[in-house]
């Protein structure tokens, strides 16, 4: 019994979605929350943040960048084939309420988690958002949040598309011009560690989700940890959104790359049995 | 008594068992086979020989799990291993558990009339005998009965020893019993805690198998309280819950550098090896990381677990931190035992202070205790002598200074009373606040033991039972009636 892949598209290199038959989880899954997978009995346990989910059909549709063993590896699944366990939805989802006028900033596939919590706030905010990536092939899901989006700012790191730079530069500029009520940061750490600069600067709250490593995602590991305020804090069941002025993201950064050399050779042993198998 | 039982007594009283076959430590520090070997087929029954077969046993007293001793230890002496499961599983769904990681020095054998003047009955290495030579001999289900289904559904939630005891419990009398587990594997802390070393997972694998044969449901990678709410499980159809979703959360000191990388909690570290099989990375996809020196913080059982765990992944020098003394450690005699013979070094009357390093663990600071007077556990309080501090030169440090109960399901339940440290709140028959919820294990009573856990089960799983005939009782009684 395994959770099947009924969609799978690529977005942009190295990107791609996948729509996955997880009725029970489907119900439940609101902006904020994430699920983990594991693709097969020898595989590890990864958190992922659905873009979003359709109770009727009872689908979850992830994004997923390729960087790691296992992300390739979902990357060769195809439509058909099942993932071994698919478990959610985690974490507490993303407080939607009315803040009035909602800064929205995502950087690469950050963009994904930030989509889901612009379409859920929509309805009671006003909501700018701001989308980046490195390079215009890259940037992912601009027509999306086209649609739920009352302004769009888009930056990329060469200009090849939008405004050449940074997101946070471009939410600096938001910001001088005239302020906002929140701003909500997710995608890589030194990324959302800018942006809550920024935000700092011009006073404006700020929110952001966080990704480290985890193993259960249930409260019981603590490979989670991260510090907000001062205090230690399981990302996975006392987050994954923390106020973004609080959070210690130098120890975030340090702790994601707690297995970095394991991460490294896992990759390149992994690649070199393709190769032999091809 | 008995002339044949007089002799028996004359001859074997006073004798004991020798040390049960074990591997020996060289060689079992290198890898995660099985350490302790169990009895043989014939020491197994001169063994049981040695049982008196008292009329009013003891020993049963002291068993939470209500195994009828006596009974599957003569059958044992007869060579009628097939009987003797047969009588141990009649209360017993776990015996190959049981017979690994009980405390039987805290309860079966503690009883037993042996004992006063010398060694007691080893009862526990009689049911492990038991289970692994019917598990060998292909018998291990042992005779297949049929059960009636009464129709009603009931919901466990978790499946670890206390919710694996109470769906089979409740399966043997009828009930259509589903058990949710929020992890990808069956078994809880006897999977994900307990490594390979002491309990195999194939023994947890295959008594879950002879719970599904008795009708038990299991579903993986459901967490209720997530995934589904009890509201859900009514709406489903489930007329009673009963919760065992164990004391899984890790308890971390509030010491300076504890977020370091190299500091795991117990869970995290035993989780990566045992359910996560990083053991064999790359092979398997979980990394782990164990350097050259480990300090361990704690004197139970997962202290002991996590300390002979980083021996076998590649540590050359394992320490063990403890607080007070060794008469004071919780840990199974036996555990301590292997530990020591494996080359652990105690550290005692220590305390951690604070974990040194820059981005990695470098070393761990830690403070001389002496003993004051006892606290409300009993045990003499430890206090920090001041100005005794100095350092270890450790790579990683291992917390074990034990776990709190896991409060998921109790945050997403409403009217689910519990106390501050989480612990569900149950009446004397295991109910809960909320009616047809009932609850036992580790998480009513914060981190205890396996068979503490089983205990809570069965008292469970009958106070299930007459909740439900009471609730029918009276549409029984009118469709008697009608039919009448």
């Amino acid at each position: 019994m395994g959770y099947e892949i009924l969609e799978k598209r690529a977005l942009a290199p190295g990107i791609k979605l996948f729509r996955i038959r997880a009725p029970l989880v489907a119900r439940k899954v609101r902006a904020g929350h994430f699920v983990v997978i594991r693709l097969d009995e020898r595989g590890e346990r990864i958190p992922l943040t659905p873009l979003e989910a359709d109770p009727q059909a009872g689908t979850v549709t992830l994004v997923v960048q390729e960087v790691g063993k296992t992300t390739k590896q979902l990357g060769e699944m195809e439509p058909g084939g099942e993932l071994m366990n698919f478990v959610g939805p985690l974490g507490n989802p993303f407080p939607v309420k009315r803040y009035g006028k909602v800064i929205i900033v995502g950087g690469g596939v950050g963009v994904v988690p930030a989509y889901h919590v612009a379409k859920e706030l929509k309805s009671l905010n006003w909501v700018g958002s701001i989308i980046g990536a490195r390079t215009k092939e890259l940037l992912i899901l601009e027509e999306m949040f086209r649609q739920i989006s009352d302004e769009v700012h888009i930056t990329t790191d060469d200009g090849s598309y939008g405004r050449k730079g940074f997101v946070t530069e471009a939410l600096d500029e938001l910001l001088a011009r005239d302020s906002a009520d929140l701003v909500v940061a997710i995608g890589p750490v030194p990324m959302m560690k800018a942006a809550v600069e920024v935000t700092k600067r011009h006073g404006v709250k700020t929110l952001v989700d966080v990704n480290p490593i985890m193993v259960d995602a249930t409260g019981m590991c603590g490979c989670c940890r991260v510090e907000v305020g001062g205090e230690t804090k399981f990302a996975c069941v006392d987050g994954p959104t923390f106020d973004g002025w609080l959070v210690n993201f130098d120890l975030l950064t340090r702790r994601l790359n707690q297995y970095r050399d394991q991460e490294r050779l896992a990759l390149a042993r992994y690649e070199e049995e393709r190769r032999t198998r091809s | 008594m008995s002339p044949v039982k007089q002799e028996r007594v004359l001859k074997l009283c006073y004798g004991r068992l020798e040390e049960v076959p074990k591997r020996a430590w060289a060689e079992r520090i290198r890898d995660f086979a099985e350490v302790s070997l169990g009895l043989d087929e014939r020491w197994a029954r001169k063994e049981a020989t040695r049982c008196f077969v008292c009329d009013h046993p003891n020993c049963v007293e002291g068993c939470p799990a209500e195994v009828k001793i006596p009974q599957f230890i003569e059958h044992v002496r007869k060579g009628e291993f097939e009987e003797a499961l047969a009588v141990i599983k009649e209360t017993n769904s776990l015996p190959g558990v049981c017979g690994r990681v009980c405390p039987q020095e805290e309860q079966c054998e503690r009883n037993c009339k042996l004992g006063r003047k010398g060694q007691p009955v080893s009862i526990l290495k009689l049911e492990r005998f038991v289970a692994d030579w019917c598990r060998a001999h292909g018998a291990a289900e042992g005779p297949r009965v049929e059960i009636e289904r009464n129709g009603h559904k009931v919901a466990v939630v978790g499946s670890g020893p206390a919710g694996l005891t109470c769906a089979a419990d409740l399966a043997k009398l009828g009930y259509e019993v589903t058990v949710f587990e929020a992890l990808h594997e069956l078994g809880g802390v006897l999977v994900y805690g307990i490594p390979e070393f002491r309990l195999p997972n194939i023994i947890v694998e295959e008594e879950v198998r002879d719970i599904r044969r008795l009708g038990v449901e299991f579903l993986t990678d459901v967490i209720i309280g997530k995934t589904l709410t009890i509201q859900d499980l009514r709406e489903l159809g489930y007329e009673a819950v009963f919760i065992g979703t164990g004391a899984g959360a890790p308890i971390l000191p509030d010491i300076p550098g504890i977020n370091l990388n190299g500091v795991y909690s117990a869970n995290e570290f035993l989780t990566r090896s045992n359910l996560m099989r990083a053991y064999r990375f790359p092979e398997f996809d979980t990394p782990i990381y164990v350097g050259k020196r480990v300090a361990v913080v704690g004197g139970g059982n997962v202290a002991m677990d996590s300390a002979r765990t980083a021996l076998r992944l590649g540590a050359e020098k394992v320490y063990l931190v403890y607080r007070r003394s060794r008469e004071e450690m919780p840990a199974r005699i036996e555990e301590v035992r292997h530990a020591e013979e494996e080359g652990i070094e105690f550290v005692l009357l220590t305390n951690p202070t604070r974990v040194l390093g820059r981005e990695r663990v470098e070393g761990l600071e830690c403070i001389r205790m002496r003993l004051g007077e006892p606290d409300s556990s009993g045990r003499r309080r430890p206090i920090p002598i001041e100005g005794s501090e100095f350092t270890m030169e450790v790579d990683t440090v291992i917390m074990a200074i034990g776990q709190d109960v896991n409060p998921l399901l109790q945050r997403a339940t409403e009217g689910l009373a519990h106390d501050r440290w989480d612990r569900i709140q149950v009446d004397a028959t295991g109910q809960t606040t909320l009616e047809g919820v009932f609850a036992g294990g580790d998480v009513i009573s914060g981190a205890a033991t396996v068979i503490k856990a089983i205990g809570d089960g069965k008292r469970a799983a009958r106070s299930i039972h007459a909740y439900l005939q009471a609730k029918h009782a009276p549409v029984a009684a009118q469709r008697a009636e009608v039919r009448g």
